[in-house]
């Protein structure tokens, strides 16, 4: 699983912080604007904040490298109620949340804020795409003809795409940025690490105390050995992002989520594509009917092939006048299959925790396979099975669901928890996209887990499905490709899976994920209403379609399970 | 609101855990199929000679809707000789709603596929065949082939899942055999996708891409097919075209010199594609050029009076060319087979416009009839509708004679290359104060403009044309009834 998914970020979250010790006097409003203030204006506290000063003075004797205030920490003995290590999606979710139900809060960042989403994944890729779908578009004569626009031969300007992928990745950046900043959130800036209980370092040897932390130090790419990269012919989604160049032909390692957004990226470009999966298929991970579709428009029509069941052993840059050279040997057997001569080669084959020097150790804590392991509620488990006390991790570096907005979520469900209210978060109700041209996403189970599921706990499962073609507004888009796909129980009702290919896919998704994370059942939802004409009534057909013998509540909220 | 509209496009009901569809083979007397699970039971085998005792069963498109009447065959699961299984997907079906996998109710071998992917068969055509034996299947391709004489062309079946590469074939690659030793045969992605649609055998194709590779050119080129539009080859140079207007794109292809590093390819657009066919076929039109001053003095005085009205130069120009063609019918003829010409009833004046990317030649229909403030005002709409591209074919085919002015970009003179099918095209300079000397040897400034035409010497001769400008100058120097 990897994190190639967007998650878009708006000043309009900018919740004024509610800080219980100052609640009694001073209207919220004060407080944000007691942060705003003390950020243009360094450390003196002005008049208006009589009613917060002697907090205010109290932090600074204690906290000299705090640069603003986001609240008083709940016990004095702390520094700070949370410190989050790693600015990127999840920490960035977590913050926010953090400040939003009054805990003073710190986020470390040793690199650039944003993590990997930001700068070197969903973001700029989601550029990339943008452009990819256009050319697509407009390279199709038959599409266009079909609208009757006539339209000729288009090109591109590979730096103008390659600046609109970097703007776009510093303009969210700033926001991210900004809005930590507009709340108080303290960016603390150097590697962090954990010396001991609630005691975390950063940069150099600054040394502060967290009531609670919460280790959000996300991934890099996974590269595995025998592979050499340079950064040129052979490179990993860092680099491809950057579009430093368009080549001729590339062969793509991994037919994941990354891999098959950059096939999308480098075919609309130009290249050619040659896909390298370990598995004996490509897309897995997918519903096996979607990637089955999804082949058959995304892979086989298109300038790609592919070698499946083998692994790229080793990969040599091109150097000497000698392309990029790929040995392949079969994935069971490990016998030489074959070598692949190419132009350049994306490695894609998944991503790494990112989880040296953050002092586990000095917890007792063992990473498995880099991954620090975590329960339910995102409790770091140390080396002799038992819950380290005030430590969390969330996102990539725990491994649950490799998935930029997942991280945001654990983050928020670790600030409910420490904030008194227990919350458990339902992965299956997390939705992921796959941003192709027309896009995949999915949320819950697919149906072969479904179907084992079903059978360990004995319950009947059915599937409905709808097609885009029967879609009024695909049909009028000229993109009637496409399938929808629910998997659910006929006995209640309850949705287990959806699996959309088509037309933004990406965006239809949430009315299945949110059903799923409120416990709303098929035979209530299918009596909600959907605009007309919209792709929206892909998934109103799916609901209706499907054949619940439970009859509808008499309020949907009456249905409410448990999540 | 159209919300009613919605229940038009009921969606097959795929609610069923089982969508595929299975098929038997033979023909059946049309059944209404269910959606469920179509099954076409084979007839007895009375169709047949008696004599021939073989099972080979042929598959049918199944009608996958009510309404569904032919089929398209997105892609074959299986080659052909491979062995199938009952209840297996052999083939994906689209029809007017949606794609499905068509199932065997049969054991056996796909032995031919008749109708090959991308193609349409109508409901209840064989697309392909089915053999119980493996010692069957020759017979059933030798079937196939005759029943698809008229047919598509068979067409191999898609990568199986587990792709082998591209076969090794050890022979020394013919270009790069500057390398040590024998080299495997090394394709990209699309050269194999086309080699395989084209039937060409990989492993004869001389690679000429880096590295020796074969690229989709190389193998376009093997095929004997044009190009693909998206990739076409750099346009030929025009010496070569000069030499041989009529050569085939092949052959420009392969004679044009090899790019220089870092040079990029751009192809051409629709309209650079019409304007390189239309120079090329100029080339066999025999043309000469006649030149001739204009003084310009009153036109200037004129224009400078009826410009708040709207005229352009353009339209006056245009309107002096059509008054002078009007009075030497010759010019304004065409000659399109070499044999004979034509006197064009209508005095229509093409008018070269450069747009954003290319050069288009609005037409102003009747120049020498309308007035100059009608004409004035078509001008304006033409321009518009070619700044939006929205021109009708008539708006810039029906010209029959060509007016092109660089006088605006400070050109004293130039000469104009003569579209196919005009007998003449007028190039216009700048108009410039020039001393002139007359008759009494007394000094004067006066505007002149050069005007150069180009015309087909095949029905316009020397003196017509010179007649038709002095005629055009008498207009342009006495130009009162420009506005009459």
């Amino acid at each position: 699983m990897q994190s190639a998914f967007s998650l878009s970020f708006s000043q309009s979250s900018l919740t004024p912080p509610n800080r219980p010790l100052c609640s009694s006097n001073a209207a919220p409003r004060n407080l944000r604007f007691c942060g705003l203030r003390r950020e243009a204006f360094g450390f003196s506290p002005s008049k208006q904040l009589t009613s917060c000063r002697f907090q205010i003075k109290s932090r600074r004797i204690e906290v000299s490298a705090a640069a603003s205030g986001n609240g008083a920490p709940s016990k004095k003995s702390f520094d700070y109620d949370l410190v989050i290590i790693g600015a990127g999606v999840g920490g960035h979710g977590a913050a926010l949340h953090a400040v939003e139900k009054g805990l003073k809060t710190a986020i470390i960042e040793g690199d650039v804020v944003g993590g990997t989403c930001v700068n070197r994944g969903c973001v700029p890729s989601k550029a990339l795409l943008a452009v990819s779908g256009r050319m697509r578009e407009l390279q199709n004569e038959h599409h266009m003809k079909s609208f009757g626009l006539q339209v000729s031969a288009a090109g591109y300007d590979r730096q103008g795409v390659a600046d609109h992928a970097s703007n776009l990745a510093t303009k969210i950046r700033n926001n991210l940025t900004n809005s930590m900043k507009a709340l108080g959130v303290d960016i603390l800036t150097g590697f962090g690490s954990v010396l001991g209980p609630q005691k975390v370092k950063y940069g150099k040897d600054n040394v502060i105390t967290a009531k609670d932390i919460i280790i959000a130090t996300g991934s890099v790419p996974f590269v595995p050995k025998g592979i050499e990269v340079d950064g040129k012919t052979v490179i990993t989604s860092d680099h491809a992002l950057k579009l430093e160049s368009v080549p001729d032909w590339i062969a793509i390692v991994g037919s994941g989520y990354i891999g098959l957004e950059f096939s999308d990226v480098y075919t609309a470009l130009g290249s050619e594509v040659t896909f390298i999966e370990a598995l004996d298929q490509l897309m897995p991970g997918f519903d096996p009917e979607i990637s089955k579709l999804a082949q058959r428009v995304l892979i086989n029509p298109r300038k790609i092939d592919y070698h499946t069941g083998v692994f790229a052993s080793k990969i040599t840059p091109a150097k000497d006048g000698r392309p990029v050279m790929i040995e392949l040997i079969d994935a069971k057997t490990k016998e030489h299959k074959d070598t692949l001569e190419v132009d350049a080669a994306l490695i894609a084959t998944g991503r790494a925790p990112f989880t040296n020097g953050l002092g586990l150790e000095n917890i007792n804590v063992a990473t498995q396979r880099g991954f620090i392991p975590v329960d339910e509620r995102m409790r770091v488990i140390d080396g002799n099975g038992k819950l380290v006390p005030n430590l969390y991790c969330i996102g990539d570096a725990n491994g649950k669901l490799m998935l930029a907005h997942a991280a945001s979520a654990q983050g928020i469900s670790v600030v409910e928890q420490v904030t008194g209210r227990d919350h458990v978060l339902n992965h299956l109700s997390i939705p992921a996209a796959c941003f192709t041209h027309p896009e995949i996403s999915m949320v819950g189970l697919t149906e072969p887990q479904a179907r084992e599921k079903a059978e360990k706990e004995g319950f009947k499962v059915s599937i409905a499905k709808t097609s885009f073609k029967a879609n009024t507004k695909a049909l009028a888009e000229n993109e009637g490709e496409g399938l929808a796909k629910m998997i659910y129980r006929p006995d209640n009702g309850e949705i287990l899976g959806v699996h959309i290919f088509g037309l933004h896919a990406a965006d239809l998704i949430h009315e299945a994920s949110n059903a799923i994370a409120l416990g709303t059942r098929i035979q209530d939802i299918k009596l909600a209403v959907h605009a007309h004409p919209t792709l929206s009534e892909v998934v109103d057909e799916l609901f209706k379609a499907a054949k619940v013998e439970s009859p509808a509540s008499t309020t949907p909220q009456s249905v409410k399970a448990a999540v | 609101m159209a919300l009613s509209s919605s229940s038009f496009l009921s969606t097959p009901s795929l609610s069923n855990s089982k969508s595929t569809i299975s098929f038997a083979s033979s023909v059946s007397p049309a059944p209404i199929p269910s959606l469920r699970r179509v099954v076409f039971r084979p007839a007895s085998s009375h169709r047949r000679a008696m004599t021939v005792r073989s099972k080979i069963r042929e598959i049918f498109m199944p009608a996958l809707s009510s309404t569904m009447t032919e089929g398209k065959i997105v892609s074959w699961l299986k080659t052909e000789g491979e062995k199938l299984a009952k209840g297996q997907s052999v083939v994906v079906v689209e029809s007017d709603k949606a794609d499905m996998d068509v199932e065997t109710f049969y054991d056996g071998y796909l032995a031919a596929i008749v109708v090959g992917e991308g193609e349409t068969a109508p409901v209840g055509a064989a697309i392909g065949l089915l053999a119980e034996t493996e010692a069957e299947i020759e017979e059933a391709k030798s079937k196939a082939a005759s029943k698809s004489s008229s047919a598509p062309p068979v067409v191999p079946s898609p990568p199986p899942a587990t792709s082998s590469p591209a076969p090794a074939i050890s022979q020394p690659a013919p270009v790069a055999a500057v390398s040590d030793g024998p080299r495997k045969t090394v394709a990209t992605p699309y050269a194999k996708k086309l080699a395989k649609q084209h039937k060409v055998d990989i492993g004869s194709i001389a690679g000429t891409g880096p590295f020796g590779r074969i690229t989709a050119s190389d193998v376009e080129a093997a095929a004997g097919i044009a190009p693909s539009v998206s990739q076409p080859p750099p346009p030929p140079p025009p010496a070569a075209a000069a030499a041989a207007p009529t050569a085939t794109v092949k052959a420009a292809a392969t004679s044009s010199p090899p790019l220089l590093p870092d040079s990029s390819v751009v192809p051409f657009t629709a309209m650079q594609s019409a304007v390189s066919k239309n120079m090329i076929e100029s080339l066999s039109v025999p043309t000469f050029r006649v030149g001739y001053p204009v003084n310009t003095d009153a036109l200037d005085a004129l224009y400078e009076k009826v410009k708040p009205k709207g005229v352009t130069m353009t339209a006056l120009l245009a309107k002096a060319a059509g008054m002078a063609l009007a009075q030497h019918p010759v010019v304004n003829a065409s000659c399109k087979d070499g044999k004979s010409f034509s006197y064009n009833s209508n005095i229509n004046i093409a008018v070269a416009v450069a747009i954003n990317g290319g050069l288009i030649t609005p037409v102003l229909q009747d120049a020498d009839k309308l007035d100059l403030y009608l004409l004035s005002q078509k001008w304006k709409e033409l321009v518009g509708k070619a700044r939006s591209k929205q021109l009708q074919p008539h708006e810039y085919n029906s010209g029959t004679f060509t007016l092109s002015n660089l006088g605006m970009f400070g050109v004293d003179r130039f000469d104009a290359i003569l579209p196919p099918g005009q007998g003449a095209i007028m190039a216009v300079g700048a108009s410039k104060p020039t001393v002139v000397a007359d008759k009494d040897g007394f000094f004067s400034v006066k505007n002149k403009m050069l005007v150069n035409v180009t015309a087909d010497h095949r029905i316009v001769y020397g003196a017509d044309l010179a007649a038709f400008l002095q005629t055009f100058a008498k207009i342009v120097e006495n130009p009162d009834s420009l506005t009459l």
